[in-house]
């Protein structure tokens, strides 16, 4: 399979690599995916309490190429965004930027889910009312 | 530094050997004729050509010359064998024997007639190693079989299937035994009485010589098997398989063969050497690594393992200037992980994590020295971004957590 620039440079010089402590209650985590369907996916975000902006984001991902170039990008995309501009990001940004092939879609629906998985954890610590959105299926698309 | 790219998959395919091309550059061009035309020179030669051919791909078989049927390749072998038989043997039954991990040249032989509701198949399990059970084959024939495939050697784990008893299993029962011994012919001494097949399907190009030529081994005697042709036309070799012979491709077939026996015994030596010293390095080097397939009745240039954390594509995309691959070449489109390797019942996460390694001829201790170098590396850079080897390192047990996906 043949992939793109984008891909190859972000798979060769992933974007924020690496895990924020458990114990910090800034920190949103989302981990979507299942090691049996050949991806994982870990995004971390350290949330503002008070302007409610997404300060900084680290990723681990298990997965192909696609899967960790999608994650890199998106810890790109949300730092300096609030969470609900954050939640309203969709995986088609993530296959655009990526040019993705059909095949590889399903890495960046993964990655849409992990932002909402790790706001939506972010906000059950912080006693906000709103549920946390439901992950879709890991291997639509 | 060896050159870069590394060629290391060689059970996808092979170089064309010198000695192999040299043999067939003549019969571009001067020696073009028509093995089938009787009535002048070029067409004798060409003939002459082919026989010689049929000879050498006989003596590494330890078959008669007359028994060797030219095709396109294992792939159509494969086709003419299994369908071949079922429709002549109709009359005595209609079942067939094979197994999980065969390549997709039989399985899909098989589910085809099965579709066509010509035949019913048992698709046998392989142990944790990949070998068939010959017990196995043994309790699965019925009145109706007519048929037992098993290949030789597999082309992902290299796994050595238990081919004589197996096939003294069938003749006991008067089955036909077909074997598809694509990796095992030229690299592993294969001898049709001893092993007792009656169809054997090899190709050229898994050995050193040219892609798009192949033979099927017909035994004519003890007993004597038929097939029905699957193609119409001159009916070219006895009838069994017609179209102008491919003279040139031929020629290549018959030396690659040639080659091979004569190297074989000194050609294992050195594969071994050079892949145990690859699994050696990788293993001293990474913890939670695994082998796929038997640990000793395995192909000599075959290495499988599984990089537990890491996922197998994404340690090929980093390995970019070395040439392995990740389930087989034939699936590599697909995000499913390798069936084979899920036969073995390792669990879809480590078949996710396998790679296959295929050392051949024209590979060097500098070149293993570097993909082992290459691979330690990459591996240990993807689990530092692999979140399940941290969870591993934290001591999370991986089976119990509750995974967002279904």
């Amino acid at each position: 399979m043949a992939y793109s620039d984008k891909v190859i440079d972000h798979y060769n010089n992933p974007r924020n690599v690496g895990s924020f402590g458990k114990a910090d209650a800034d920190v949103g985590t989302g981990i979507v995916g299942a090691p049996e369907c050949g991806d994982v996916m870990k995004l971390q975000l350290r949330i503002n309490p008070e302007s409610r902006v997404i300060e900084d984001a680290r990723f681990k991902t298990f997965g192909c190429g696609s899967a960790i170039a999608s994650s890199s990008y998106v810890t790109e995309l949300v730092k300096g965004k609030h969470i609900d501009e954050a939640m309203a990001i969709k995986n088609t940004a993530i296959v655009a930027e990526l040019n993705l092939p059909p095949v590889k879609i399903h890495c960046s629906v993964l990655a849409e889910d992990a932002i909402k998985a790790a706001i939506g954890d972010w906000k059950k610590h912080h006693g906000d009312a709103e549920p946390a959105a439901e992950p879709r299926r890991a291997r639509e698309g | 530094m060896p050159k870069l790219p590394i060629y290391m998959d060689n059970h996808a395919t092979t170089p064309v050997d010198p000695r192999v091309l040299e043999t067939m550059l003549p019969y571009f061009s001067e020696k073009f004729g028509n093995a089938a035309s009787r009535n002048h020179s070029f067409g004798w030669e060409a003939e002459e050509a082919v026989d010689r051919a049929r000879g050498q791909i006989a003596q590494l078989i330890n078959a008669k010359p007359k028994e060797i049927i030219f095709t396109s390749g294992a792939t159509e072998s494969d086709n003419l064998a299994i369908k071949g038989v079922v429709e002549f043997y109709k009359e005595k039954g209609d079942h067939i024997v094979t197994c999980v991990t065969e390549h997709k040249a039989v399985l899909d032989s098989c589910r085809a007639l099965e579709r066509a509701g010509k035949a019913m198949v048992t698709y046998l399990p392989v142990d944790k190693y990949g070998m068939v059970d010959p017990d196995d084959v043994r309790k699965a024939l019925t009145d109706r079989t007519v048929l037992i495939s098993i290949m030789y050697a597999n082309n992902e784990v290299g796994t050595i299937h238990p081919i004589a008893e197996i096939g003294r299993i069938a003749h006991e029962r008067g089955v036909v035994f077909h074997c598809d011994a694509v990796q095992a012919a030229g690299k592993i001494p294969v001898d049709v009485d001893r092993d007792h097949i009656d169809l054997l399907a090899l190709s050229a190009h898994k050995i050193y010589g040219p892609k798009g030529v192949g033979a099927l081994y017909v035994r004519a005697k003890g007993p004597r098997v038929r097939i029905s042709p699957q193609m119409d036309g001159g009916g070219h070799e006895r009838g069994m398989r017609s179209g102008t012979l491919n003279v040139t491709g031929i020629v290549g077939l018959g030396k690659a063969c040639e080659v091979a026996g004569a190297v074989m015994a000194e050609e294992n030596r050195r594969l071994l050497d050079l892949r145990d010293k690859l699994q050696a390095g990788i293993f001293e080097r990474l913890d939670e690594v695994y082998l796929n397939g038997h640990p000793t009745e395995r192909l000599p240039g075959n290495l499988n393992v599984s990089f537990a954390y890491v996922e197998g594509e994404s340690l090929l995309m980093g390995l970019n200037d070395v040439a392995v691959s990740s389930g087989s070449a034939c699936t590599s489109a697909t995000l499913e992980p390798s069936y084979v390797i899920r036969a073995l019942g390792v669990g879809d996460e480590l078949a996710h994590s396998s790679i296959r390694f295929g050392l051949g001829r024209f590979n060097t201790e500098a070149e293993v020295d570097f993909v082992t170098d290459r691979v330690t590396r990459e591996v240990r850079r993807l689990r530092e971004m692999s979140p399940l080897y941290e969870m591993a390192r934290e001591g999370i047990d991986l089976k119990s957590v509750q995974w967002k996906a279904e």
